[in-house]
């Protein structure tokens, strides 16, 4: 008796917490996208073939393809002097790397819309110098969701990457340049494939949290080019169609969950190999 | 030994990404001392009025409040749920405990916007039953962000606990330590420290959390957060800038001083 009461009286608070506030609403969702406004399957139908919602579909995923690439090649290079460069280097990285990181998500995309909008920062240096006579138009389109996201995505992309990059054995970097292999080869030949696992880990990951994003296209996208989670949002809040958005949000939670078995497939120590 | 440093390119390239992480943040510097009542670049005159704002306007001050409140009731309560929770999978190892772990951290892997739905369904039903934890109140929002960020005190505490010699735990066992004294005496004791780290993230979680505050609150519940989504989404106002400028301070300077003290230490040893 003991032995399966004492066990339950740590474990069973979290548990019995989330069951009641997170899988039965979430149970309570699924109901609502075949119920709302009648029962049945035609929002699924709907998600699946109204030309309006595909086409948020699509944008949703070339966004986040070019987010996740930009991010992630973007987070290599900075990870490469994270770990690899000199003491002085390696804090001023890491204070570029963190300090973002820390600062909310509202802020920095504030800071994206004083940079990038009409009478913004950089639109003013470049008519103060006379290279253009109208603005830009860098913000409140694809261009600005996507510098935003990347912006929000790179510590993200880092973390995997530091940590694949500080396993690398540095010998086997030595022997190689020790064979005459010249700098370039031996980091396109020797390091980069040594840490392809880690940039799997943070495609992946990058990806999966930027498909599911929704404050940052927002903002910097200002209603023109809405992804996925925004029309849940719009759809909950602006023109309600209930049954629609819980439609949406369960085919976006099987996606995901589907990515991330990926992920911790690719994660554990036999998917690295 | 030779430690084979990034060259040339690769250090030019770096400076460049470096530059753009940090150039948002400055950006946000000059926009907060226009004195314009719109967002725009101070050209002949700087002014204090937005930062005015913050201290003047009822608005800021019961957001910021609202928000500390808010934060350290559901860190305090996750953190305690997700203590036990590790604790439990650390001393037990029941069965299925990959599966355990996994409901624990569904909140955090989970797409944002379905957890926000998710915790709208979960309060408008609540708002049904009582008028307290409901729909747009401050514990209905405190007990929403509890979701949100006790998967995270799970992980740091069970890292924490990962380090802990199992042995310990064991010798009190055989002497006869009930639960609670192995727990409280002998465990606690050692991970303190994870425990704290648990409450300080899962507040800073709490305090910034926006995507989920959006869908669970409108006019009572005005976290900060939701306060600076409004001023973004309609027209924006330049008060945010000054919010976020002490914001962005506040941030700087925990992490650069982290990593001076680090620094001195590897110096002195």
């Amino acid at each position: 008796m003991t032995r399966i009461t004492r066990p339950l009286i740590l474990l069973a608070p979290l548990l019995a917490f989330l069951a009641l506030a997170y899988v039965l609403p979430f149970a309570g969702v699924v109901g609502w996208s075949v119920t709302l406004p009648e029962p049945g399957v035609q929002n699924y139908a709907a998600a699946v073939t109204d030309p309006l919602i595909l086409s948020v579909f699509w944008r949703t995923l070339r966004i986040c393809v070019i987010v996740t690439v930009v991010s992630v090649v973007m987070g290599y290079i900075l990870s490469l002097l994270w770990v690899r460069g000199t003491p002085l280097v390696r804090m001023l990285t890491e204070l570029c790397i963190l300090i973002p990181f820390w600062i909310s998500v509202l802020t920095r995309a504030f800071g994206w819309l004083a940079l990038l909008s009409n009478r913004g920062l950089i639109n003013g240096w470049l008519e103060a110098s006379g290279l253009i006579d109208d603005p830009l138009r860098l913000v409140r389109n694809e261009f600005g969701v996507i510098v935003g996201m990347v912006h929000f995505m790179i510590p993200f992309a880092v973390f995997p990457l530091a940590s694949a990059m500080r396993n690398v054995d540095e010998r086997v970097l030595m022997a190689a340049r020790g064979m005459g292999a010249s700098r370039t080869r031996s980091f396109w030949q020797v390091f980069v494939p040594m840490t392809a696992a880690g940039l799997m880990g943070a495609a992946l990951l990058v990806f999966v949290f930027a498909i599911g994003f929704f404050i940052t296209p927002a903002i910097l996208g200002g209603g023109r080019s809405v992804m996925v989670a925004e029309l849940i949002y719009l759809r909950i809040f602006q023109s309600p169609d209930w049954g629609l958005a819980a439609a949406i949000s369960v085919i976006l939670m099987v996606a995901i969950s589907a990515l991330l078995t990926l992920l911790l497939k690719q994660l554990s120590p036999k998917g690295a190999r | 030994m030779i430690r084979l440093r990034p060259g040339l390119i690769a250090t030019l390239l770096a400076v460049l990404v470096g530059i753009f992480m940090l150039m948002p943040l400055l950006a946000v510097v000059p926009v907060s001392f226009t004195p314009k009542r719109f967002l725009s670049i101070p050209t002949d005159e700087l002014s204090l009025r937005h930062y005015r704002t913050l201290f003047e306007d009822r608005e800021w001050a019961e957001g910021i409040w609202l928000s500390l409140r808010i934060g350290l009731l559901s860190a305090g309560f996750a953190t305690a749920l997700g203590t036990l929770f590790s604790l439990g999978i650390w001393m037990f190892r029941p069965r299925f405990a990959g599966l355990l772990m996994g409901i624990a951290l569904l909140p955090m892997v989970a797409p944002p916007v379905v957890s926000a739905l998710t915790l709208y369904f979960f309060l408008i039903t609540l708002t049904k039953l009582n008028g307290v934890v409901a729909y747009d109140t401050m514990l209905g929002v405190a007990l929403a962000h509890s979701v949100m960020i006790v998967p995270f005190a799970v992980v740091l505490v069970s890292v924490s606990l990962a380090q802990v010699d199992r042995r310990m735990d064991l010798a009190a066992r055989a002497m006869g330590a009930s639960l609670g004294t192995r727990v409280f005496k002998v465990i606690l004791p050692n991970i303190k420290f994870g425990v704290i780290a648990a409450f300080f993230l899962t507040f800073v979680l709490s305090w910034e959390e926006i995507a989920v505050t959006i869908f669970i609150t409108s006019v009572e519940a005005v976290t900060l957060p939701r306060l600076m989504w409004q001023g973004l989404r309609d027209n924006i106002d330049p008060a945010i800038a000054a919010i976020s400028v002490v914001l962005i301070v506040i941030v700087a300077t925990v992490v650069i001083g982290r990593a001076a003290v680090t620094a001195l230490r590897q110096r002195g040893t």
